[in-house]
């Protein structure tokens, strides 16, 4: 019996965490070709409120932070630092082709290396930038982990 | 005393204004949703983000600051709001308490969230929330003489009732007070006010998520957080519900008439949300200027007109 109500609250508080995702996007050295697809997510069109997903100002009510661009070493400590300042439990995207592995700044001298070395990546959406489709079936699948 | 924890905490209190608030909050979003052609969020999206907020996130402390207060400034928020809602929706739902006077009570409980919500920007030792206090402050000089002769003409035109329940009887036994012409200028200046009192668009510079992000609440996470959310749900449904009670004959709780206290909610709700959309975000200057001269103008004629029986 307690063991049956443990399970439930459980599953309400991750229920309710996965219903209601609110979105701090950090932008690197980025070429806003992701920034733009990210924004494309939220417009009417894709429209994320359905699935009660927000852009939200501050990093202190963030439950997702997205990252894209190549972070290079002046990026480094500011993406370390909002890291740090997120209230856990916190996940992150790593979006684009340079968010996730580099893409054509990999070899560059300023290059920090990719998200995943900085921080934990929770999910990776490849694409040069990738579409709003796949945006969301990033996010889809992130939820349904 | 058993009769009065019940009112605070379960029917016109606490737990009542909270979900009637969440719907309400619900209701606000998927009309914007709808008015820029989106979707809009499922139904019960307001309780996921309450209870998200209030049992999965973590609280972060200001380092620089006082934290004792930066944690008490939310709960006195939400007690605020609840005392009010209590006092509003008490006459409303046909309960007296032989209390007269209870306008000016109200008046005063009403201030206390925004009050609460300068300490706590104030005391969370962030820049950004101390400009977003700042603008508050200014926004509550600007509005508060306005929404005072608001409920100036309201007592005047019930003839020196100081009394919400009577307010509303008389009302009910003649006509409402929105059908003269002070009535709709009264109007006209309690939506205002009430636009501001809840800091949405065209007044929303304590808050601008773009400009400041999120201002006044951005050292916020977590429970926290979550009791800022449940004030701005509760005060979604006590403002129009009071606007309700002083210019539009109250709610009459049988038959048919449930149906047009719930339409008359939703009404003003759909008149808030409406100006919020089509609006952008003003100055603080501009705030001020549109209050003290504008709507206080507007305020004074409708007192003129009151004082010569139209």
């Amino acid at each position: 019996m307690l063991l049956v109500t443990k399970y439930l609250i459980v599953g309400f508080k991750d229920y309710c965490f996965k219903k209601s995702l609110w979105v701090f996007h950090f932008g690197g050295a980025s070429c806003n070709n992701c920034d733009i697809e990210i924004l494309d997510c939220l417009t009417p069109r894709h429209d994320l409120e359905r699935f009660g997903i927000l852009l939200v100002g501050s990093i202190r009510h963030a439950d997702v932070l997205l990252v894209n661009g190549s972070i290079n070493m002046r990026d480094k400590e500011r993406l370390l630092e909002i890291y740090n300042q997120a209230p856990k439990p916190v996940l992150v995207v790593a979006i684009g082709a340079c968010g996730c592995t580099g893409g054509i700044f990999a070899e560059s001298l300023t290059f920090a290396g990719p998200v995943d070395k900085i921080i934990p990546v929770d999910a990776y959406i490849p694409g040069c930038p990738p579409k709003p489709e796949a945006i969301i079936a990033g996010i889809v699948k992130l939820v349904n982990k | 005393m058993a009769v009065n924890l019940f009112y605070f905490f379960v029917f016109p209190g606490l737990l009542f204004v909270a979900v009637t608030g969440a719907f309400l909050s619900w209701f606000d979003r998927k009309i914007t949703a709808r008015v820029q052609f989106r979707k809009g969020p499922p139904l019960f999206q307001p309780f996921y983000d309450f209870f998200k907020l209030l049992l999965v996130k973590e609280t972060i402390l200001p380092k620089q600051g006082s934290p004792v207060i930066f944690l008490i400034a939310p709960v006195f928020a939400v007690f605020g709001a609840v005392m009010a809602g209590v006092f509003i929706l008490l006459p409303l739902f046909n309960i007296t308490t032989g209390f007269k006077g209870d306008m000016l009570v109200i008046f005063y409980l009403l201030t206390i969230p925004s009050f609460s919500y300068i300490m706590g920007s104030l005391a969370s030792g962030n820049p950004l929330a101390a400009v977003g206090g700042s603008r508050e402050m200014k926004l509550i000089l600007s509005y508060e003489l306005t929404f005072l002769l608001f409920i100036a003409g309201i007592i005047m035109k019930a003839g020196q009732q100081f009394d919400l329940y009577t307010i509303i009887k008389m009302q009910q036994d003649g006509s409402p007070f929105i059908g003269s012409i002070s009535g709709v200028l009264l109007l006209i200046v309690g939506i205002f006010c009430i636009q501001a009192k809840l800091a949405l668009v065209p007044f929303d510079m304590p808050e601008a998520e773009a400009e400041i992000t999120e201002g006044i609440f951005i050292e916020y996470s977590g429970p926290p957080y979550g009791l800022v959310k449940l004030t701005k749900y509760i005060m979604l449904f006590i403002l129009p519900a009071f606007l309700i009670a002083l210019l539009m004959n109250g709610f009459r709780l049988e038959g048919i008439g449930i149906l047009w206290a719930v339409l008359k909610i939703l009404l003003v709700v759909l008149l808030i949300t409406l100006i919020r959309n089509t609006n952008p975000r003003i100055r603080i200057k501009q705030a001020i200027s549109f209050f003290l001269i504008w709507m206080n103008l507007l305020a004074v004629i409708a007192i003129v007109l009151i004082a010569f029986g139209y």
